[in-house]
């Protein structure tokens, strides 16, 4: 079992706990893992990613080869696309359709859906949206998850362990609220097949 | 012991930590801020009071660290590639006076320059000052080797250079921890001359870090960082040096490639290693991360042996990082491209958050300055920091950045070839890293200038830090000799626009020294702040 991830989008977006939580869980099941991070410059609101690599076996690289990405999952569309070079021909792209929008040249909407909807293994979804629903709309990377999960080799349960391990400091409330995001971006991804 | 998920400049101050060490000196500078960051919040460093405060810049650091190694007690150093040159002189020296206690200097590169004004590779400095340099590969790696490097330290009685770069700082991965070491008691020098560099023991300490030249090379024979692995296709045989044989591991497992690797991760380079591992290969290539350090060694000056490949001839590119891809197109591997950028994907570069104090500055600046040149001609000598973002559109405020605290000197040599107005914009962690005897260069030649310091009481660039000089930026200056009067604090915020070009126009008139410190928060640090305050009143 091998799974190579493309966690992306902007400085400060979150998706550093993205990778936290899916580390834990890949933990939870024995797997090795390696995760390379981006700090400094970029995170000024630039564009950040993370190499997420997950396997039973030994992992040298910390950087995914192009070509090799079977996920890329993100929480903003134009930077979902950024690292389509990496995607294998099997790979999903899994994204937030709500943009971020903090430079003045930033492409039309219909364009980037256009482009996401010509790759063949796709799930786009307004995560943004159906977090504020939730009522907690800082929980959108945890929607986004929840989309992803459905594709990682690893069991649900263990990302709502993994939530808790993480967040159990900030109290049952912030936790349970996660876990309920979790399963909403999850039901989005088993609704669309 | 449960393994624990660390990033490599976390496993390497864990490492320090279990490894006895007894103080920690380093500025910030990415990618090295997080070992500092983490002996600031490592439970074991907080029980043993391990020393973590942050230096005023890298050469302070360095001269504490080796001060701490007089003493007897282990000790580290860490800065950021390009701090290195701030601290070259101490580090170079500290060479001849060597080490009491074990002093382990890490350096973190930045190839591909992610985070950096270049990408120079440290190890040339190690091999400049005749010292060990080790470089892991992993972030076990960078746990175990903080273990061996201060033996080794000890041993010889020289500091040894730990090597990192980005990929490895901050790639998180598990890392088995051993059991810690005691610190060292506190054992002075027996040797009075030890830390004695008249020109006579000089001579006598170089003499000496030649000597022991030999058995440096043969640590690094022996070492357990250092390995051949064998290969039956002898036609090519890879060395691969720190971080760079992951990706030759990982392309060789992936295409079935079976030739030989030796292993590099400890320097000075062994070389009796690789002449027997070369004598059975056809041709060589070598991979490592960052500038053809091994490369140029076995080349030499005339390049005569076409065997060797790797940066020198064009088989990598000289500049830049390596990666997966660049290792299997050297070996001849179809590489798979993945598809192609999608035309409609533009650039996001970095930009100064909203509500920045610096963007207020800087529109006030712009104002000012058009009363003095006509738009377009602004010649504002600058520095390093969030606010060298201030160059980009829509500010285009500011025309350089050099090196840290060049701002100041650079507008102080422009006004000296007469420039008017000389307007330099420093940092505030800047300022008090290297800015200030900068300042006392303008003050004794009375120099006609205005060197505004930007103060958001942090450092903002790599991630908040506190700085020596906080608080103190008025009484350093009035130190240094500025007249009172022109020192001007002022609020860099858009209901002040009209008072702060005023003063600014005050300054730039006054022919002589002026200091324009715009105060506010930076709203990264304050933000941080306030959570960390609530969750106090919480407690
Ligand atoms: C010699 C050296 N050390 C460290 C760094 C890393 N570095 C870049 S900017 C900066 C600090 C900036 O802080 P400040 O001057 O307060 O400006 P701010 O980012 O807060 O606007 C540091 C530490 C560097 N580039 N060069
Ligand atoms: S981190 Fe602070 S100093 Fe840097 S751009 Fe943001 S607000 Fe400004």
């Amino acid at each position: 079992m091998k799974q190579d991830i493309i966690l992306a989008g902007v400085g400060g977006q979150g998706i550093l706990t993205i990778a936290a939580i899916i580390g834990q869980a890949a933990l939870d099941n024995g797997l090795n893992m390696k995760q390379a991070e981006v700090h400094g410059m970029s995170q000024r609101g630039g564009d950040v990613q993370s190499h997420l690599r997950i396997s039973d076996k030994a992992i040298y690289s910390d950087l995914i080869a192009k070509g090799d990405c079977d996920m890329i999952l993100s929480v903003e569309p134009m930077e979902a696309l950024r690292y389509k070079p990496y995607l294998a021909q099997t790979g999903w792209l899994i994204t937030n359709s709500t943009p971020f929008m903090n430079i003045p040249n930033y492409p039309e909407q219909d364009g980037l859906e256009k482009e996401i909807y010509s790759i063949k293994n796709h799930v786009l979804l307004n995560a943004d949206q159906i977090a504020k629903d939730l009522g907690s709309a800082r929980a959108m990377n945890i929607v986004m998850l929840g989309a992803a999960t459905k594709y990682l080799n690893i069991p649900y349960k263990s990302f709502e362990i993994a939530l808790q391990i993480i967040f159990g400091r900030k109290g049952q409330n912030i936790v349970d609220m996660n876990i309920k995001a979790l399963a909403a971006g999850r039901k989005f991804a088993d609704e669309k097949l | 012991m449960k393994k624990l998920m660390l990033l490599g400049d976390e496993a390497l101050a864990q490492g320090a930590v279990d490894a006895g060490c007894s103080g920690v000196f380093a500025y910030p500078g990415t990618p090295s801020t997080e070992i500092m960051e983490y002996i600031q919040k490592c439970p074991e460093a907080l029980q043993r009071n391990i020393h973590r405060t942050w230096s005023s810049n890298e050469k302070t650091a360095v001269e504490e660290a080796v001060g701490m190694s007089y003493t007897g007690k282990r000790t580290m150093s860490c800065m950021k590639h390009v701090g290195l040159n701030v601290a070259a002189d101490p580090f170079m020296n500290s060479a001849f006076v060597g080490a009491n206690g074990g002093h382990i200097v890490t350096v973190a590169d930045d190839p591909s320059m992610h985070s950096s004004q270049n990408e120079q590779d440290s190890r040339f400095y190690a091999k400049f000052a005749m010292i060990p340099c080790m470089e892991p590969s992993n972030q076990q790696e960078c746990y175990d080797m903080t273990f061996h490097a201060y033996e080794l330290s000890e041993k010889y009685h020289l500091p040894v250079m730990l090597r990192l770069e980005t990929r490895l700082s901050h790639s998180r991965s598990g890392v088995q921890r051993r059991d810690m070491l005691p610190e060292n008691e506190l054992k002075l020098p027996e040797d009075r001359n030890q830390f004695m560099l008249l020109p006579a023991f000089a001579r006598r300490k170089y003499k000496h870090l030649i000597e022991i030249q030999p058995d440096l090379t043969e640590e690094s024979e022996n070492s357990p960082f250092n390995w051949v692995e064998e290969g039956k296709d002898t036609s090519l045989g890879i060395i691969a040096s720190g971080l760079a044989y992951n990706y030759v591991k990982e392309v060789t497992i992936r295409y079935n490639c079976e030739y030989p690797i030796l292993k590099i991760s400890q320097y000075p380079i062994p070389v009796k290693m690789i002449e027997k591992f070369m004598d059975n290969c056809d041709k060589i290539l070598v991979v490592e991360e960052g500038q053809p350090l091994v490369e140029e060694m076995l080349k030499g000056a005339i390049p005569k042996d076409s065997r060797i490949m790797g940066r020198l001839d064009g088989t990598f590119t000289r500049d830049g990082e390596m990666d997966p891809n660049k290792v299997a197109a050297a070996l001849g591997k179809e590489t798979r491209t993945g598809e192609s950028l999608p035309e409609i994907v533009t650039g996001r570069p970095p930009a100064l958050c909203v509500g920045c104090p610096h963007i207020d500055s800087y529109k006030a600046l712009n104002d000012v300055l058009k009363s003095y040149v006509e738009d377009g001609q602004r010649h504002v000598f600058s520095d390093i920091g969030c606010y060298t973002l201030g160059f980009l559109p829509p500010y285009n405020a500011i025309n350089t950045c050099l090196d840290m605290g060049a701002s100041i000197t650079m507008a102080k040599g422009a006004a000296n070839a007469g420039l008017f107005p000389a307007i330099a914009v420093i940092g505030d962690s800047t300022f008090c890293h290297s800015g200030m005897t900068g300042l006392l260069d303008c003050i004794y030649d009375k120099t006609n200038l205005v060197i505004i310091i930007l103060d958001n009481s942090t450092t903002g660039m790599t991630g908040g830090q506190d700085y020596t000089g906080f608080g103190r930026l008025e009484a350093i200056c009035i130190g240094l000799g500025v007249e009172k009067e022109h020192i001007r604090v002022v609020t860099p915020l858009s209901r002040n626009f009209e008072e702060n070009v005023q003063i600014l126009k005050e300054e730039i008139d006054y022919k002589g020294v002026s200091v324009v410190i715009p105060r506010r928060e930076c709203v990264q640090t304050m933000t941080r702040r306030m959570r960390a305050l609530k969750k106090q009143e919480a407690k």
